[in-house]
């Protein structure tokens, strides 16, 4: 039975660490706790607990939702290079890119739950035992492309991962076409997911043809920003090998995409100041507040000046292969796009409203305690698999020293 | 979303014999989980009693068969009666054949006095308060920019409608022919009747509010809270799809009146308006009131540029 040996193999690797890993451990625990404790009042009370109503109804939850699948399509910045051409420096951290867009996606499913009105009937979104919606309803294709991409990572990560325990390579026969397919599947979930806005002719802010491109482009920064940070960690804390002209490589990546998110965006900018249409209202309403309103303007202005700096420190190789600058970097990188897709692009797609009223939303304690309990639950699940997977590349965790063992 | 239960671990495709033996553990394994969860699931719906299981497993209303649109709403009405103290009756009448209801409403009557509000909360049962839920929202406008919703007021309050130099305009469900909500609802929970009502199954919906975000009329509302339904002004006379008291979590929208104007009637607001601004009727039947309107009157659409075609006119009058 190699695979509940495996399985067994993995629990035990993750009940044993040092006191940092246990504090960690605890504090993601404790986040997990606070969000279910958040959500236990919102299941009493209903979505009222939230700061969410009818003109603005969506908020924190579903930006936090495309966030998330935009660290989960960025997955594949890391697979393209390292598997399709062989390349080598790469090649061993790609794992963990997968396994950061396994946790991502059961974020972005656990943001999706936690904002439905009726959690209870999950189950009619299912195709054939519910009612699939298709082919007109967006969500029913994006909750089936991210079960999907879901499936896709898990199984390659899975196999790559039982395969080292079983000290042999993965199969190539196997692999290669699923890996293939993660390429275009992470663009579909994140093209789909803007389409999600895109396609709503109500709302002007979001009805726009470049939409799914800024999606694109900001996940290509994002997603690969928390990889840096977390490969860093890991090779700090782990005896693995990771090799410093891959993390320069991947920000290298990162400045182009930036410069793409960017340029994207002062398209969009461009094309509303300048034409003036009644359109404007709604980046009035991000970047300038209307009519006194001004919740989010200085969110959207510190988003835009940390992506700004980011990609002028990642741009120019000196500051890019200085440690500091380029951790500030991805820092800025991350903060910039979690707050232009986490507030700047929901909340004014709904101020003003289709009626012109001016709702101003900003998060209960609720949100923002359901909110943390959920990344809470990504984070530990990462934190888990990590370490299983660092194990077994390491060659610490196999068949072989487990029989020794007299497993 | 969970986690997939059982990983596949697919050496099987390169040996033969480890293949056998693989698949087996894994079909095992996958059966023993299907086993567990439908064992958990059958153990949470054996705790409910008999009536809630049915509610919680009842399908699309538009799949059910007669026999069980029968035993949803005696369900349903038994539930009412004992949560209101009152009998209900949920009715299920289907469109009149040959009928596409259409409605016109005058901006040169309207004094904005809000009376069919009130009325068509009354009528539909919506919720009063925390928050409470209106389907008419009726805006205040500048005479001297003319229809601008941007610019409009919802939250007028003046000692007295109407006030000098505004005009007022009622918003409701557009009941568009090519509805953008209807769409990209992902489980099929809403949609345009033969009469050309667009309804909401509310035992259906899930509530992700996809619809709320693609109406641009701020038609359709949510239960954000448990409603808050007096009993003693609740309405007993009901339509599966229309004003049956709603639970948390679902959205709602104006049905035309529904469970009124199958029978004939017209709709609350057409019978509260003061002014006569409110007038309903089949568009298919030439002698109809709207069609004349349409015909003879300096007829608009609100935001016609997106294409939703809306049943719901508006004119001028004088």
């Amino acid at each position: 039975m190699p695979f509940v040996e495996f399985t067994v193999n993995s629990v035990r690797t993750v009940l044993r660490g040092n006191r940092a890993y246990w504090l960690w451990i605890v504090f993601l625990l404790a986040l997990v706790g606070i969000g279910g404790f958040g959500y236990a009042h919102q299941v009493r009370s209903g979505l009222i607990a939230t700061h969410m109503r009818d003109p603005v109804s969506w908020g924190f939850y579903i930006g936090n939702f495309t966030f998330l699948v935009g660290v989960a399509a960025a997955a594949v910045v890391l697979v393209i290079p390292a598997y399709v051409y062989h390349w080598k420096p790469i090649k061993e951290i790609v794992v963990f890119g997968e396994l950061l867009a396994v946790a991502a996606i059961v974020m972005c499913g656990l943001f999706v739950l936690v904002d439905m009105g009726r959690p209870d009937r999950l189950w009619h979104l299912i195709p054939w035992i519910g009612h699939w919606n298709g082919p007109g309803s967006i969500l029913a294709w994006d909750a089936l492309v991210l079960n999907l991409y879901f499936l896709l990572n898990f199984v390659i990560v899975t196999h790559i991962l039982f395969r080292g325990f079983n000290g042999r390579e993965y199969s190539k026969r196997f692999a290669t076409p699923l890996i293939l397919l993660s390429i275009p599947a992470a663009v579909s979930i994140h093209t789909v997911t803007a389409f999600l806005y895109n396609g709503m002719a109500a709302r002007p802010y979001w009805n726009s043809a470049i939409l799914a491109p800024r999606f694109l482009a900001s996940a290509f920064c994002s997603g690969p920003a928390i990889m840096l940070i977390l490969l860093q960690v890991v090779r700090k804390i782990m005896p693995i090998e990771i090799k410093d002209e891959a993390l320069w490589k991947i920000a290298e990546l990162m400045a182009y995409a930036m410069f793409v998110n960017l340029f994207l965006f002062g398209a969009e900018i461009f094309r509303e100041y300048y034409s003036r249409t009644e359109h404007l209202l709604f980046f009035r309403y991000a970047y300038s507040g209307l009519n006194g309103h001004r919740t989010l303007v200085p969110f959207t202005w510190l988003a835009l000046f940390c992506s700004v700096t980011a990609f002028l420190l990642f741009l120019i190789p000196r500051t890019r292969k200085n440690w500091v600058a380029l951790n500030v970097g991805a820092v800025l990188i991350f903060a910039g796009v979690y707050i232009e897709k986490g507030v700047a692009l929901v909340i004014p797609g709904y101020t003003p409203s289709v009626l012109g009223e001016i709702f101003e939303y900003f998060p209960s304690r609720t949100e923002a305690m359901v909110s943390a309990g959920v990344f809470g639950v990504g984070f530990l699940l990462y934190t888990l698999m990590v370490k299983v997977a660092v194990a077994i590349m390491t060659g610490r965790l196999s068949s072989r020293r487990s029989e020794a063992a007299g497993v | 979303m969970t986690e997939d239960p059982s990983p596949p671990s697919r050496d099987a495709l390169d040996s033969p014999e480890e293949s056998r033996e693989e698949s087996l553990q894994q079909s095992t394994r996958r059966s023993f989980l299907a086993y567990a969860a439908a064992a958990a699931a059958g153990a949470v719906l054996a705790s409910c009693t008999p009536e809630e299981r049915e509610a919680y497993l009842q399908k699309r209303f538009r799949e059910l068969s007669k026999e069980d649109v029968a035993k949803v709403v005696a369900r349903l009405e038994a539930e009412y009666a004992r949560k209101y103290g009152k009998p209900f009756k949920v009715g299920v009448e289907p469109a009149i054949p040959r009928t596409l209801f259409g409605y016109a409403l005058d901006l040169s009557r309207c004094i904005g006095c809000r009376r069919c509000v009130y009325a068509c909360v009354k009528e539909n049962n919506q919720s009063r308060r925390s928050p409470p839920i209106q389907w008419i929202s009726v805006l205040e406008m500048d005479k001297r920019t003319g229809v601008d919703v941007m610019e409009s007021n919802l939250y007028y309050d003046p000692k007295e409608v109407p006030r000098e130099g505004h005009f007022y305009m009622p918003v409701q469900c557009q009941q568009c022919r090519n509805p953008p909500c209807t769409r990209v609802c992902p489980v099929g929970a809403t949609w345009q009747e033969p009469d050309g009502i667009v309804v909401v199954d509310y035992n259906w919906c899930v509530g992700c509010r996809c619809c709320m975000s693609a109406c641009p009329y701020g038609a359709r509302h949510f239960n954000w809270g448990e409603p808050h339904l007096p009993p003693e002004e609740a309405n007993q006379e009901t339509h599966y799809l229309g004003n049956r008291p709603r639970m948390r979590g679902v959205v709602e929208k104006c049905t035309f009146c529904i469970q009124r104007t199958r029978k004939g009637l017209y709709p609350a607001c057409v019978e509260i308006c003061p002014v006569g601004a409110r007038k309903f009727g089949n568009l298919l039947d030439p002698e109809s009131e709207v069609r004349y309107i349409i015909e003879n009157k300096r007829v608009f659409l609100l935001k016609e540029e997106l294409n939703t075609q809306p049943k719901f006119f508006y004119f001028y009058g004088v």
